[in-house]
């Protein structure tokens, strides 16, 4: 429908009607448009809510993530096992960075592009043509060559390393800067930005604010695109640190998996070499001395002199917090360092300590990686991400005076709109994944900044049909989407929630209130959301209002890959399956998918200890006999946590109201 | 001596006031959970343009100018652009309770339709739609006309087969 359509319409229908036939339509007219403006309303609330799921249940995840560098300084700390026979993991999880990357090089060279690979090759020193050549090659969704990718890298890295940890840019009247937000593996938002802006030159001058990698299916190739077009013009096109840009979190959102099913061969030198990468990334962008453009915010003691200064490539993992030198942590870590001596491979745990930055140090960057901004006055720590701070509009004021800045461009959280403004117009979002959580749930956008002039934001969306569905329809499929995810969540809690239920059901009438309800969803789920307008979707509701809670249980249950497992360690495995598979992932450090029996059990009883999960170890130690299916005395956990997956009988909650799980 | 009836009513009243206690405390979480989804920046705070979204997506449906006097009842002194929780809830609150802005049965609908439906077709074209929704009434803005379309306007005959579209619309919701 276009404007044109609008302005041409209805001349000529009906001339003269009585007063009375006027006032009827003009009655009629307001019914209709009463309740479409409700209607409406409650289809934009919809929306709303299951982004709030989509988001909720994001930075629930992340918040596990993040939990994770406990478990790690637990398990170091009792797991002896792992020094005894592997030091690698010691210095994995302890920061000393590979040195040998760099004699890697020549080794690279050696690989062989066979005649037969009919992707795009790249002619090193790049130029713009290489850039023209990828960009083509993937839309016709080839794969780079495992060879090119490691060149590239390396190269990436060695220029990288010449960067201040702040790049400084200017405008001018024939120089503006596009800045563009998480991408997240979305090749064709990418490419959506290219079309309608041009690719990078010298006379179209980009930063990517970090977040490259993760969740989207082609992280490889916009990683690739994007570092190609810095090496070409690494003047013109500025790359920053996004919380993505971590080895820990492509464990857990993707990139891993993704780098390691699409190059089968030399996919571990790749991680390898990428998690050196991504700790040369800048931290940030300064722009004509007055807009710092970072991935995830402020805090409080943002000290940008500071930052200027630290020594970036020491930050390798938000997981991998600096060890303390005093106190117990102190002797634990002497501890490994004897272990680790009397290995065959030595790992120089000295080496180690000066490799690490400072707590403050570290905060500081983590800080600018994983804020958000609050409209609430003041700085505390970001609770349901679990790192980072919030930051007020006070504390922006204030960190923008004290480093004569007027405003921060940033990224991270995704928008509806794909950009918003707050804190006064100080402080920006922009985020350039469209379509982050679900088929149209957000459209992406840029930021064009022009000399002397206000920012100017262009939006878009990706599509893939040429007719839009009405948005009721889109909608709809939103929802649907997220309350599929939130019964996920809610399956994996069952026997706590049914506990939680009893708590307030002491007739045992199998029927709650509709506040008991929320109440004992939001306690043991930790989400807060609407829990009273999704009531509707996830539980049927009786006469009067009381709601059957076993209904929330029915047609969907975990799929168990061992029949005779009890609910409890099904619902636990269930639930904790992302952060095993990053712990089993670290322990399989040569990444070979598997481990054997006995790790496999210890690792488990420390993770129940450290959870505080109440499970029979005999439980375990059957669970394990099983999952070796070939008898060989290892685990395939990978497929072991795939086989973890939930059934929904049906995607749209049954009508009737009686049936119970 | 007491009269029975006396106390009868007392316990009747003690009943009362407990389930209004409780409906109130009910109908604050349903306000504050609705209010939250649009605070953008968590600091109890909405964007006045969504005042009339999260009212209506309370189950009630004022008219436009209804709307226009409960925004300015809401509003602080010198407007802000911005609507504070605080405000907005004893009026929220008082709306809920006195079930003001009942939203259009099915039938009245169908009705309006009807109406406009002068020669009893079972249809309206999509020039007559346009026409009563942006000339008539409380006119629909441009963005609001196109999305009602999208959805009502059958691609091949170009018009709204009016009994048909309210029956997708209410199974949708329900």
């Amino acid at each position: 429908m276009s404007t044109h359509d609008l302005e041409d319409m209805g001349c000529g229908t009906s001339s003269a009607k009585s007063d009375r036939q006027s006032e009827k339509v003009l009655k009629a007219a307001l019914v209709i448009q009463n309740w479409y403006r409700g209607y409406s309303a409650r289809l934009k609330a919809r929306h709303r809510y299951a982004l709030t799921i989509f988001q909720s249940i994001e930075y629930a995840d992340e918040q596990c993530q993040m939990q994770l560098s406990n478990f790690f300084s637990f398990m170091m700390e009792n797991y002896t096992h792992i020094h005894e026979k592997d030091p690698e993991i010691v210095s994995r999880l302890f920061g000393s960075t590979s040195q040998n990357n760099e004699d890697k090089q020549d080794y690279i060279r050696l690989i062989e592009v066979p005649d037969s690979y009919k992707g795009p090759r790249l002619q090193f020193p790049l130029t713009f043509p290489d850039i023209d050549l990828l960009v083509d090659a993937f839309k016709q969704q080839q794969i780079l060559h495992a060879r090119y990718v490691l060149e590239v890298l390396f190269e990436t890295k060695k220029v990288l390393k010449q960067k201040p940890n702040f790049t400084h840019v200017t405008t001018s009247p024939s120089k503006e800067i596009t800045i563009c937000g998480d991408l997240h593996g979305k090749l064709d938002d990418l490419f959506l930005i290219f079309y309608k802006n041009g690719l990078p030159s010298e006379n179209n001058s980009y930063i990517f604010n970090g977040d490259f990698v993760d969740r989207g299916r082609n992280s490889i190739e916009v990683l690739m695109i994007l570092f190609v077009s810095f090496l070409v013009y690494p003047n013109d096109l500025h790359l920053n640190r996004g919380n993505h840009e971590d080895f820990m979190m492509n464990l857990r959102y993707g990139f891993t998996k993704e780098i390691l099913y699409k190059y089968k061969i030399h996919g571990k030198e790749i991680l390898e070499i990428l998690e050196d990468v991504y700790t040369w990334l800048p931290i940030g962008t300064i722009i004509d001395n007055e807009i710092l453009v970072i991935h995830g915010g402020i805090s409080e003691s943002t000290d940008l002199d500071l930052l200027q200064r630290v020594e970036r490539h020491k930050m390798k993992s938000v997981l991998m917090p600096p060890v303390p030198l005093d106190g117990d942590r102190h002797t634990t870590l002497k501890k490994h360092k004897i272990n680790a001596m009397a290995m065959p491979r030595e790992v120089k745990s000295s080496t180690s300590m000066s490799e690490q930055l400072t707590k403050h140090e570290w905060e500081q960057i983590i800080d600018i990686l994983w804020s958000d901004p609050r409209g609430q006055k003041g700085c505390y720590p970001n609770t349901s991400r679990g790192g980072g701070c919030y930051f007020g509009p006070d504390v922006t004021s204030k960190v923008l005076n004290r480093h004569h800045l007027k405003m921060v461009i940033r990224s991270h959280e995704c928008k509806p709109e794909g950009y918003e403004i707050c804190h006064d117009g100080k402080v920006v979002t922009v985020f350039s994944a469209s379509n982050y959580y679900e088929e149209g749930s957000n459209r992406g956008a840029y930021i064009k900044l022009f000399y002397d002039m206000d920012p100017r934001f262009f939006q878009y969306q990706v599509t893939r049909t040429t007719c839009l569905k009405p948005l009721y329809q889109r909608i709809s499929a939103i929802e649907t989407s997220a309350i599929r995810i939130l019964r996920e969540r809610i399956i994996a809690r069952k026997t706590d929630l049914i506990h939680a239920f009893h708590l307030q059901d002491l007739s045992k009438s199998g029927k709650v209130s509709l506040g008991q309800w929320a109440f004992s969803m939001e306690n043991t789920l930790g989400l807060h959301l609407p829990w009273r307008s999704l009531s509707s979707h996830l539980v049927t509701t009786d006469t009067d209002g009381n709601i059957n809670y076993m209904s929330s249980f029915q047609d969907i249950h975990i799929q168990k890959p061992v029949k005779e497992a009890q609910s409890t360690l099904i619902e636990t495995l269930y639930r904790y399956r992302s952060d095993l598979q990053i712990i089993f992932n670290v322990i399989d450090s040569d990444h070979s998918g598997l481990i054997s029996m006995e790790e496999f059990r210890s690792m488990w009883k420390l993770f129940n200890r450290h959870y505080n999960i109440h499970i029979d170890d005999c439980q375990v130690d059957e669970l394990a006999e099983r999952m070796d299916l070939n008898k060989d005395g290892s685990i395939d956990f990978n497929e072991f946590l795939k086989a973890f997956d939930v059934v929904h009988k049906l995607d749209k909650k049954h009508k009737s109201k009686s049936s119970f799980a | 001596m007491e009269d029975p009836r006396g106390v009868g009513r007392d316990k009747e009243q003690i009943i009362h006031s407990r389930s209004t206690e409780i409906l109130l405390a009910e109908y604050h979480k349903k306000i504050k959970e609705a209010f939250e989804v649009f605070d953008h920046e968590a600091n109890n705070t909405v964007d006045v343009r969504e005042i009339g979204t999260i009212i209506r997506s309370l189950g009630c449906c004022p008219s436009e100018g209804e709307l226009h006097d409960l925004i300015a009842e809401v509003e602080e002194e010198e407007p802000t652009g911005y609507i504070r929780f605080e405000k907005f809830l004893p009026v929220m609150t008082r709306i809920l309770l006195e079930r003001r802005y009942r939203p259009i049965p099915e039938d009245l609908l169908l009705e309006a339709f009807e109406v406009l439906d002068s020669s009893k077709r079972g249809f309206l074209l999509k020039e007559e739609l346009i026409k009563y929704m942006t000339e008539e009434g409380e006119p629909f803005s441009q963005e609001e006309m196109e999305e009602m379309l999208s959805a009502a306007i059958h691609p091949e005959s170009n018009s709204i087969h009016y009994k048909d579209y309210i029956t997708m619309m209410v199974i949708d919701e329900s």
